[in-house]
């Protein structure tokens, strides 16, 4: 492996040390939790045990003293010489001292030659090594003063305590270094996991960078986090791949459709430009022209219209509002165009039918698929919009109630097949590629009921075709009363 | 009447000076918004053309509310490639008085100029009744009178010949006519204001012999004597 230059931008991922890895900070983390708690716990462990011994000696020793200040107080110094001579009789342990000495240092009682040189003061703590019986052993001493100058020693033989005490520090040392080397074994497992999920999704990420879409983070079935951040990556990339083909299909479209326009309009100038004989034709064909290009501005403009309901930007504009009004508009815009075709026009529409959503783009809505209606309608045909609200048992998605409007023709009809692609962008059905349009209509009826989350179907009539719209409306309760009104 | 257009494409500008200019009109014209801005504010015209997005960091925009900031009420249209509702809404509370979007035919731009300025001068009496030849409406008791005969309307009808009688011997496009009387601002597929305009013809111009309501070709309908 190269140095790093320090002055070059670090690449994250090689180097065992390297700080910038996340995955080496997080075993860090993981690996000092780990010593830190284990730390606090063996310290909690050790004062548990050989504290509390050492603290149960001086205990002893403290109750010993009283006990020996009381024989004091009542049989003086020879009722105490016999109390001690009588205790270590009874000590077969052999682990207790006593010394009693007059105010002259001299010895009275107690298994001690002398006092020691190194006890200077009373009521201290001295640990102090003492030789019996060719055995060096260390005690735990605490000396008192008594009345007329008399000193007592009492003491207990802490050897077999130390002994203890040192053999539990080491084992807790030894344990808490197999477990830091378990924890940095830990943290270097922890890394690793990390490090392998981390991969996983930038390998995969970075394919598709590079353009190839095909690529899936790996689903183990296990139904955890890591599960679960993988099907919402899989997730997302599905609906890229979706929004990617319909860009890719509209964008096949427009090639398509809109040259053909603006191919006549060339054609029709070019036309004009070589064979032309006078005025007159020269601006009857720049007027074609002209039209041609209207046109490719109106596919445009739909287009658009389109992208932007679909981004659902426009939802922010929602409004409640009652609906009926709002169709009767659309109705007297259409029933004289209706009575001009020879058609018959009827609606059916409730007294009134509270409505969330946007006034301006449901009209259009409903505008389109009337104009496909009356287009496509043979005269003396009759032509129904009709509205109603349906009661779902039980509610559907949280929605019990449903506005159903549907516009039914007499019309030429669709089959099956074009009936399934009617909402595709530019599709026209063979039968209407002699009527004008831009196959945009239905796209964009589509657009506008999708973005007020409701559904467009259509069925046919004998003869004919309906068209339904079904859109989930908004409970009553949560129904404004003055909006109704 | 004095125009100032603030247009940076040239074709485009030269495009509109020309035909308003044929049409009687004095054009200044402005490539840029500092250019326009500096017009706009020393200078006094009838009507601004104001192209929305213009080069130097001065854009359409800007002009309109500095004008407005001065309390320069010149009518405004503004002039743009942002076709959306919502840029339309934005650019009308700017300030501006209408809004036309690219491209467009220069009949309509005409005729959005001209109801502009006609609203303009109106605004200042209110009127209750409107006379065209013979034909004569009382907008307060929604009475309809031609050669002293009574004419009866639907309600959208009379709003319709409402719309044209305020604009009479102007040209209304068939888009004015869709946002004037039915407020919509989408673009029907078929001709309906063909046949709401064909119905209208049949009341108040057909009994008569002598056609009030003209049809401008290829630019919308005139109503004149």
């Amino acid at each position: 492996m190269s140095l790093p230059d320090a002055s070059a931008p670090v690449s994250p991922s090689p180097g065992f040390f390297n700080l910038r890895s996340v995955s080496l900070r997080f075993a860090l983390v993981y690996g000092s939790l780990f010593i830190c708690s284990t730390v606090l716990f063996f310290s909690f462990i050790w004062w548990g045990t050989a504290g509390l011994l050492e603290h149960r000696v001086e205990l002893a020793i403290s109750a010993d003293s009283r006990a020996l200040f009381n024989v004091w107080e009542e049989s003086g110094p020879p009722g105490l010489t016999m109390m001690i001579d009588d205790r270590l009789e009874q000590d077969v342990d052999d682990n207790t001292l006593y010394l009693l000495v007059n105010k002259d240092g001299k010895w009275i009682a107690g298994n001690l030659a002398e006092w020691p040189r190194q006890i200077t003061r009373n009521h201290h703590w001295f640990n102090l090594p003492v030789q019996r019986a060719y055995t060096q052993d260390l005690a735990k001493v605490r000396a008192y003063g008594l009345p007329d100058g008399y000193r007592l020693l009492i003491g207990r033989d802490i050897s077999g305590r130390t002994l203890l005490r040192k053999m539990l520090t080491d084992t807790l040392l030894w344990a808490w270094i197999m477990i830091a080397l378990l924890a940095i074994g830990g943290g270097w497992l922890v890394r690793r996991l990390f490090q392998h999920v981390i991969h996983t999704i930038s390998r995969t990420t970075l394919a598709i960078t590079h353009g190839d879409m095909s690529q899936r983070m790996p689903v183990h079935g296990t139904d955890d986090e890591l599960d679960a951040v993988s099907k919402a990556i899989n997730e997302m990339l599905d609906r890229i791949s979706r929004l990617m083909d319909g860009v890719r299909q509209v964008s096949n479209a427009i090639a398509h459709d809109m040259r053909t326009p603006v191919t006549r309009a060339r054609a029709q100038l070019e036309y004009a430009a070589l064979h032309a004989k006078g005025e007159a034709a020269l601006r009857a064909a720049i007027e074609q022209a002209v039209g041609n290009l209207d046109n490719v501005t109106a596919i445009c403009e739909a287009l658009l219209r389109i992208a932007q309901i679909e981004s659902g930007a426009r939802r922010s504009a929602f409004v409640l509002f009652d609906l009926i009004p709002a169709l009767q508009d659309v109705c007297e815009l259409y029933e004289a165009v209706a009575e001009e075709h020879g058609l018959t026009f009827t609606q059916s529409l409730p007294a009134s039918l509270p409505f969330f959503g946007d006034r301006a783009m449901f009209q259009q809505a409903v505008a389109n698929l009337l104009d496909n209606a009356i287009k496509f309608s043979p005269p003396r045909g009759t032509v129904t919009l009709s509205a109603e609200i349906v009661t779902l048992e039980p509610p559907l998605d949280g929605r019990s109630r449903l506005l159903r409007l549907s516009v039914a023709d007499e019309g030429i009809g669709m089959n099956d097949a074009d009936m399934a692609r009617a909402t595709e962008r530019f599709f026209r059905a063979e039968q209407a590629r002699s009527t004008p349009g831009s196959g945009l209509g239905l796209a964009l009826v589509q657009a506008i009921v999708q973005l007020h989350e409701g559904q467009l179907q259509l069925a046919p009539n004998t003869p004919g075709l309906i068209t339904c719209l079904e859109v989930p409306l908004p409970d009553e309760e949560n129904f404004p009363t003055e909006v109704i009104a | 009447m004095r125009i100032l257009l603030v247009e940076d494409d040239q074709t485009v500008r030269t495009f509109i000076a020309k035909g308003l200019s044929e049409a009687g009109h004095l054009v200044e014209q402005a490539e840029n918004g500092k250019e326009g801005l500096a017009l706009a504010t020393n200078e006094k015209f009838d009507v601004v053309i104001l192209d929305r997005m213009l080069p130097g960091g001065v854009d359409g925009i800007h002009i309109l509310e500095t004008l407005r900031g001065q309390g320069n009420v010149t009518p405004v249209l503004l002039l743009s490639a942002l076709a959306d509702v919502d840029e339309k809404v934005a650019g009308l509370k700017a300030g501006g008085d209408d809004y036309v979007t690219k491209p467009f035919s220069f009949s309509e731009l005409q005729a959005r100029i001209e109801a502009l300025v006609r609203r303009n001068r109106n605004e200042a009496q209110p009127q209750t009744r409107l006379m065209v030849g013979d034909l004569e409406i009382d907008l307060l008791a929604r009475g309809v009178k031609r050669a002293g005969q009574k004419i009866d309307l639907q309600p959208r009808e009379f709003r319709l010949l409402e719309f044209l009688m305020r604009h009479a011997g102007q040209v209304v496009t068939r888009t004015m006519l869709l946002e004037g009387v039915w407020d919509y601002h989408f673009d029907p597929q078929t001709n309906v204001i063909d046949v709401h305009v064909s119905r209208l013809r049949q009341k108040i111009d057909k009994p008569f012999g002598r056609p009030l309501v003209h049809t401008i070709r290829n630019a919308g309908y005139m109503l004149q004597e």
